[in-house]
């Protein structure tokens, strides 16, 4: 707002197009603004919080003692073990299952095209506490997977889903997969449409299978979202917690318990350590980077 | 190909018709495993709302969601705007800057966030609720990328007439660009709505919990009925559903505006 004001009463002196520069400038500026205080101010704070050590406002400069700390501590350990359980089995089933999806629905002969791509994006609309507490109700004990699974005769008596530390780590890769895939696969049905078909029937042409084409023409092509998508999800299963406290509740024990759930109850439950969780939580921060350094690099190649 | 879809069409809407059904059954039908809508959802709600304060959630919910997704839209969209139509070197650069920011996770951020917030004595307010995505890059990358295909002359033309720029913005871009707007909201509002960890931070009273802090509550505590949590999941889940149905033909089309 500022900068506009100046360009009125500045108004003789500049040329028109050092006028439109500005008026650009606070159109920008609130948000510009908004995402430099609570995004980078926050990272650059947190970090320093992290170097500290103490309850309440009895905070003291403690060095890289949070962070020699973190290194040793078995709990943090084991919750970075688990996260990066989901991101290796979920992400990549996940992004293969919508790829395979949306090229399927990609398909203009294909009938009821509204109907499948409505119902499988479903899930998206459902928020996360809401899905989990759905899966944390079908994966009871005495829930409907126990009593199907019994009636079909698979099972003799209930297995204990979510008090085995196994089988609580799958129903969240099952949530997991469920809430998401269907957002995956809008994106890349969205990059498909911007393929040319003449290429597909070049292809066909030639001889080429649908095997072949997908794995020859559309990865290629939709490279730059596949990209997008899995560093989005990358991103989004190194930060997971609704699922970790709503659906399992990290349990048994702390099996299932992700990353930003210990920081969650590092910082904001029992005694609270806000620089201890300060540490914790500039690990996924540098994890986060890296990962997304190395995916842009790997996309990146042709 | 079409065995394969149904399969994952029928996965992706069981849970949900399971948990409708649910909510019009008693506990015990649903363990038995019933699969057919019962009686039971009257007595369901009045066991509901007996335990836990859904109106005031609701409403704090509803609040907290149409303000942030109004602010948040009109800000991004006008420095989506602002990147796009007022294009120069030095705001591409502030643009690459700002798209950092997506690579900030909101963990690493939530406890000076909190602070800042509890600083300022915003705890249990709308504008604490609204504070830290009021503006995100997402959303003027969305924008910006969206704002691509309108045509350049239709500002000119609007200059000739003697408009000046702020009201170019709100006569005659906003009006064109309805379906990016439709788009924008409804990805928006179904964040704000669902948003859980932020207001369990900052909503201290239980006067200002929201609806994804309430049914989390109802199973964090002793409340075990199967039928009571399930009609509170679906009360919760009814409101992101109904935007959905509503703006979905237009969800698709910004999706794919930004990707191209």
């Amino acid at each position: 707002m500022q900068m506009s004001e100046r360009a009125i009463t500045r108004k003789p002196k500049l040329s028109l197009a050092q006028k439109r520069g500005l008026t650009g400038w606070a159109f920008l500026a609130v948000a510009a603004g908004l995402i430099i205080w609570m995004n980078f101010y926050p990272m650059v704070r947190g970090f320093y919080i992290a170097l500290q050590s103490g309850v309440g406002a009895n905070m003291q400069f403690a060095g890289d003692l949070n962070f020699r700390r973190l290194f040793a501590d078995p709990q943090f350990r084991q919750t970075i073990s688990t996260t990066f359980l989901y991101l290796v089995v979920q992400v990549p089933i996940m992004l293969l299952t919508a790829l395979a999806l949306a090229s399927m629905l990609n398909n203009r002969n294909l009938k009821g095209r509204g109907i499948f791509r409505t119902a499988i994006f479903l899930p998206c609309t459902v928020g996360l506490v809401a899905y989990a507490l759905v899966f944390r109700q079908m994966f009871a004990f005495d829930g409907l997977i126990n009593t199907i699974l019994i009636n079909v005769g698979i099972l003799e008596t209930g297995h204990n889903w979510l008090g085995t530390a196994w089988s609580a780590r799958l129903v969240i890769i099952l949530g997991l997969l469920w809430r998401w895939t269907g957002f995956n696969m809008i994106f890349y049905l969205a990059g498909l449409q911007n393929i040319d078909r003449s290429i597909y029937e070049a292809a066909r042409i030639d001889g080429a299978n649908p095997f072949q084409q997908f794995w020859k023409i559309t990865i290629p092509l939709l490279r730059p979202v596949i990209l997008l998508t899995a560093i989005m999800s990358t991103n989004g299963t190194l930060q997971l917690l609704d699922e970790s406290l709503n659906l399992t509740m990290g349990g048994p024990g702390i099996t299932s318990r992700t990353m930003a759930h210990q920081i969650f109850a590092t910082a904001f439950q029992g005694n609270p350590n806000i620089g201890y969780a300060s540490a914790m939580a500039f690990v996924i921060f540098v994890m986060v980077a890296v990962l997304a350094l190395l995916q842009m690099k790997v996309g990146d190649k042709r | 190909m079409y065995v394969f879809l149904a399969i994952a069409a029928f996965l992706s809407i069981f849970p949900l018709l399971w948990t409708a059904i649910s909510a019009t059954n008693s506990s015990v039908d649903i363990i038995r495993g019933t699969m057919l809508p019962g009686t039971y959802l009257l007595q369901n709600l009045n066991q509901l709302l007996e335990m836990a304060d859904v109106r005031t959630a609701f409403i704090n919910s509803a609040r907290n969601a149409v303000l942030l997704t109004f602010c948040s839209v009109l800000i991004c969209s006008l420095a989506g705007y602002g990147f796009e139509i007022y294009h120069s070197k030095a705001k591409d650069r502030v643009m690459s800057m700002l798209l950092l920011s997506m690579m900030v996770p909101f963990v690493a951020v939530m406890i000076p966030l909190f602070q800042l917030v509890s600083n300022m004595g915003l705890l249990d307010s709308t504008i604490g609720f609204m504070l830290p995505t009021l503006a995100t890059a997402f959303l003027v990358m969305f924008f910006r990328q969206n704002i691509r295909s309108f045509p350049h002359e239709m500002i000119e033309a609007a200059r000739i007439d003697g408009l000046n720029e702020i009201s170019i913005f709100f006569r005659i871009f906003m009006p064109t660009m309805k379906s990016t707007y439709a788009a924008a909201i409804t990805i928006t509002f179904m964040a704000a709505w669902n948003v859980f960890l932020w207001p369990r931070i900052i909503m201290m009273d239980p006067a200002s919990i929201t609806m994804p802090m309430l049914i989390s509550n109802l199973t964090a505590g002793y409340v075990t009925d199967f039928g009571v949590i399930m009609l509170a999941v679906m009360i919760a889940t009814l409101p992101t559903i109904l935007i959905f149905f509503f703006l979905q033909k237009y969800f698709a089309e910004g999706i794919a505006g930004t990707i191209k």
